[in-house]
């Protein structure tokens, strides 16, 4: 018959239709409940709606609600600081440029500053910037910093009224400490923390062979 | 020469007119030189007397330091096995090569991009015109001695980045006052601006236009009156929403009817190669991402191939099923918004492609949760992948691959197939006959769905390919409905494919290597292609050794299927062209670069 399959794909339609509303009773039984706080956000909602077994609608209500990122989830990079026992920072960025020779839109920049006393080029940046507006958020400065110095970030949210004047971040913009790290990303934030205390103590038995043998 | 009966195996390149192909013996390079002066003969004679009926890829290299261009084509058979090279080398200051178009048609476009980046001149091409630059436009940018507005050096990384660092914004730079410079005779107050002159006159006119009365009879109408016909060009885009983007056709019309099409594109281009040329190997990767932004993956799977290839590494077992399971999952997220997208070109206003964006954005989740970024992926390395897979992300692609997707594409395939405004839409409509796929270049769906089996993850298999038991997809009929059906089908073979490497994906290493971010490139010439989800996406790279690339060129698939919009859309409406620019399936991003 001439329609028949017209008639059956407004049948799927009508199916996605009727999923919508039979997914938003079933998070609004939920909260009437006392269950975990009804359709609108929170995580367990989130997961649910936006999950491989998800039926109804896939949008969130942007920003009222936010999907949560995965931890890989990279943007604009920020530059990681330490805070000793005294409650000083310090970075841990030490100026090698390894991040600068590797962007590929060529948006970092960075001084380096010599002792006046002895000559020799300081460790720590003496300013480091990003352009923010020609940073392409590849993360292959995160990827190969040998010192887990500079790290992407999860915070999208950069929007600016005005880009004439802060879209080139400094140094003090773009630092945060490694705390901040570990919240964002706790799994790599381990591995590294895991590596760096076995390179430690391979570097402190090897000192202690060394005297042993002296 | 002597005639030699059509076969499928590759003759050596000595074999092929020897005295007029010289073995190309460069360190690193393969194929044959052929002089200028004998090309024509030379192509016919591989096309049919050696069976390489399909060209794939036509571009230039400009050796400066050896004052020479060379113009390098890559040809292959369509019923599979490797392919040939062959160059042809042109003094520098005046560039002419014979014009393939008369054997291999597909070179329309590819030739007319390499006279405007490059400034080699084709004779005999029937329409050469620059096509991503504008009329007008002064050089040719790929030219290794031209150097762009805001030029800093030849090579990255920029010196001033580190240690000293002074920071400035571009823009604070003023093009007009240190930064530009004027050709010679160029007097910028009495300029006034090219016209689409050119353009508009190589269009095929209507004869008689204008008061010609029933000059054929399905123009009268029924009734025995033959209806007044007018020769008619209209613009299609490059601001229209069904074009995909900013690109623009211009089309030739008696009456309704289109006589000539032509497409003109450009409007997105940015030089993707010259950025490439002054980029070190690496930082190109995440540049790939941003040609066919749909498909980000396939593009980072080709061009670690063709530096593969150079340096001469393989990536360790898990990295190639990871590599695998990311290619098919972008097959499976640009055949459905490509489904979509058709499905929105016919009329159906956003239902279908919400439906299929809808599972899209599942496969893009655990894209993100990858590699970090939904559609700018940049998750290939040379030898590798950027890391390895975190916990979890397995069993949701088991979950999609196993039961989500197969059941939701055959809703699509319900929703829509049997839907008669789709079938009379699509049927008949847009058909591209076998023959001329092939001559004409056409890759991929496009290809398949004219009846040519031809997939390069079978023709040359690459990465893992031959392990997996899947079926090149066929379809006879050439027309709209066959490409969508074949990519429906497709998407299922994907599937087949993911079933298979997520059952048997090994543990291990996803790094060959350390891995570091100055690869050494050793010299020479690769040619790396992948069937991506629009076709055969191929790179064609050449290293001096030196941290960048010398060359590096991308072999787009939706731009060279372009070539066939004329021949698929003659004699058809104007809704029709958009119907079938629709299930051609191109991204503006790829088309130019």
């Amino acid at each position: 018959m001439y329609g028949l399959g017209i008639v059956r794909g407004l049948g799927v339609t009508l199916k996605h239709f009727l999923a919508t509303y039979v997914d938003d009773l079933r998070w609004f039984f939920e909260r009437i409940s006392g269950g975990s706080g009804g359709r609108y956000y929170n995580p367990e909602a989130l997961k649910a709606r936006q999950g491989t077994k998800a039926r109804g609608v896939f949008t969130v209500q942007y920003p009222e609600e936010k999907l949560p990122v995965p931890e890989e989830f990279r943007f604009v990079p920020f530059l990681i600081y330490d805070t000793d026992a005294a409650g000083v920072q310090h970075d841990r960025c030490t100026s090698c440029g390894i991040c600068a020779k590797v962007c590929p839109p060529q948006c970092i920049w960075i001084v380096r500053s010599n002792d006046p006393a002895s000559g020799r080029p300081i460790p720590e940046p003496t300013e480091f910037f990003i352009d923010i507006d020609i940073c392409m958020n590849c993360g292959l400065c995160a990827e190969y910093c040998p010192f887990d110095a500079i790290k992407m970030d999860h915070d999208y949210e950069l929007a600016s009224f005005d880009r004439m004047n802060h879209h080139i971040f400094n140094k003090e913009r773009l630092s945060k400490p490694a705390s901040y790290y570990a919240s964002i990303r706790p799994r790599n934030n381990a591995a590294e923390e895991a590596a760096r205390a076995a390179k430690e103590a391979a570097k402190e038995a090897a000192r202690e062979a060394k005297a042993e043998s002296a | 020469m002597t005639e030699t009966p059509v076969t499928t195996a590759a003759p050596s390149p000595e074999t092929l007119m020897p005295g007029v192909a010289v073995p190309d013996t460069r360190a690193g390079y393969s194929g044959v030189i052929v002089p200028a002066d004998r090309l024509l003969d030379f192509a016919r004679a591989l096309r049919d007397q050696h069976g390489y009926d399909y060209l794939s890829s036509v571009t230039g290299v400009d050796y400066f330091p050896e004052n020479n261009l060379e113009v390098v084509y890559h040809v292959y058979s369509t019923s599979g096995g490797p392919g040939l090279v062959f160059k042809t080398q042109l003094p520098r200051a005046d560039p002419v090569a014979p014009s393939l178009f008369s054997i291999y048609p597909g070179v329309e476009f590819q030739e007319r991009e390499a006279w405007d980046l490059l400034g080699i001149r084709f004779a005999g091409h029937p329409d050469l015109r620059r096509i991503l630059m504008w009329e007008g436009f002064a050089g040719h940018p790929l030219r290794k001695d031209w150097h762009e507005a805001y030029f800093e050096e030849e090579g990255k990384p920029f010196k001033n980045r580190w240690p000293e660092g002074n920071v400035y914004r571009i823009e604070d730079k003023v093009p007009f006052e240190d930064n530009l410079t004027y050709p010679p005779d160029f007097d910028p107050e009495s300029w006034t601006p090219e016209t689409d002159a050119a353009l508009y006159a190589g269009l095929a006119k209507v004869e008689n236009p204008g008061g010609h009365r029933g000059a054929s009879p399905d123009r009268s109408g029924g009734d025995g009156h033959a209806i007044d016909t007018d020769q008619l060009v209209i613009n299609l885009g490059p601001q229209h929403p069904s074009t995909h983007g900013v690109f623009r056709v211009v089309l030739s019309l008696d009456g309704e009817t289109i006589v000539d099409l032509k497409p003109v594109m450009g409007y997105l281009h940015r030089n993707h190669e010259k950025i490439g040329e002054r980029n070190t190997f690496l930082m190109n990767m995440p540049f790939t991402d941003r040609l066919d932004y749909f498909c980000s993956m396939g593009n980072n799977f080709g061009y670690a191939l063709a530096v593969e290839k150079l340096m001469n590494i393989k990536p360790p077992e898990r990295a190639e099923y990871i590599r695998v399971i990311m290619a098919e999952l972008t097959r499976i997220v640009n055949h459905l918004a490509t489904i979509g997208f058709l499905l929105n070109d016919l009329g159906a206003f956003f239902t279908p492609i919400i439906y299929a964006f809808g599972e899209r954005e599942l496969i893009l989740d655990v894209f993100e949760a990858v590699s970090g970024s939904r559609m700018m992926c940049n998750y290939f390395r040379f030898g590798g992948l950027a890391r390895d897979l975190p916990p979890g992300v397995l069993d949701t692609i088991r979950e999609l691959v196993t039961d989500r997707l197969p059941r939701r594409i055959d809703e699509i395939d319900a929703y829509l197939t049997n839907n008669e405004i789709v079938r009379t839409r699509s049927i008949g409509v847009g058909v591209l006959t076998r023959d001329r796929a092939i001559a004409l270049s056409a890759a991929g769906p496009v290809l398949r769905a004219s009846g040519v089996a031809y997939d390069v993850r079978r023709a040359e298999p690459y990465g893992i390919y031959e392990r997996f038991d899947f079926d090149v997809v066929t379809r006879s009929g050439g027309d709209i409905y066959d490409r969508y059906l074949l990519r429906l089908e497709e998407m299922r073979q994907s599937l087949r494919i993911l079933q298979q490497a997520v059952r048997d994906i090994p543990e291990g290493p996803i790094q060959t290597g350390k891995a570091q971010y100055q690869v050494r490139v050793p010299a020479g010439e690769s040619y790396g292609r992948v069937e991506n989800p629009k076709g055969e996406l191929g790179f064609y790279i050449i290293s001096t050794g030196k941290p960048n690339p010398w060359r590096y060129h991308v072999r787009a698939p939706s731009f060279i299927n372009l070539t066939a919009l004329g021949e698929m859309c003659r004699g058809t409406k104007v809704a029709d062209v958009v119907a079938t620019l629709g299930s051609i399936d191109i991204v503006l991003g790829e088309v130019d670069r």
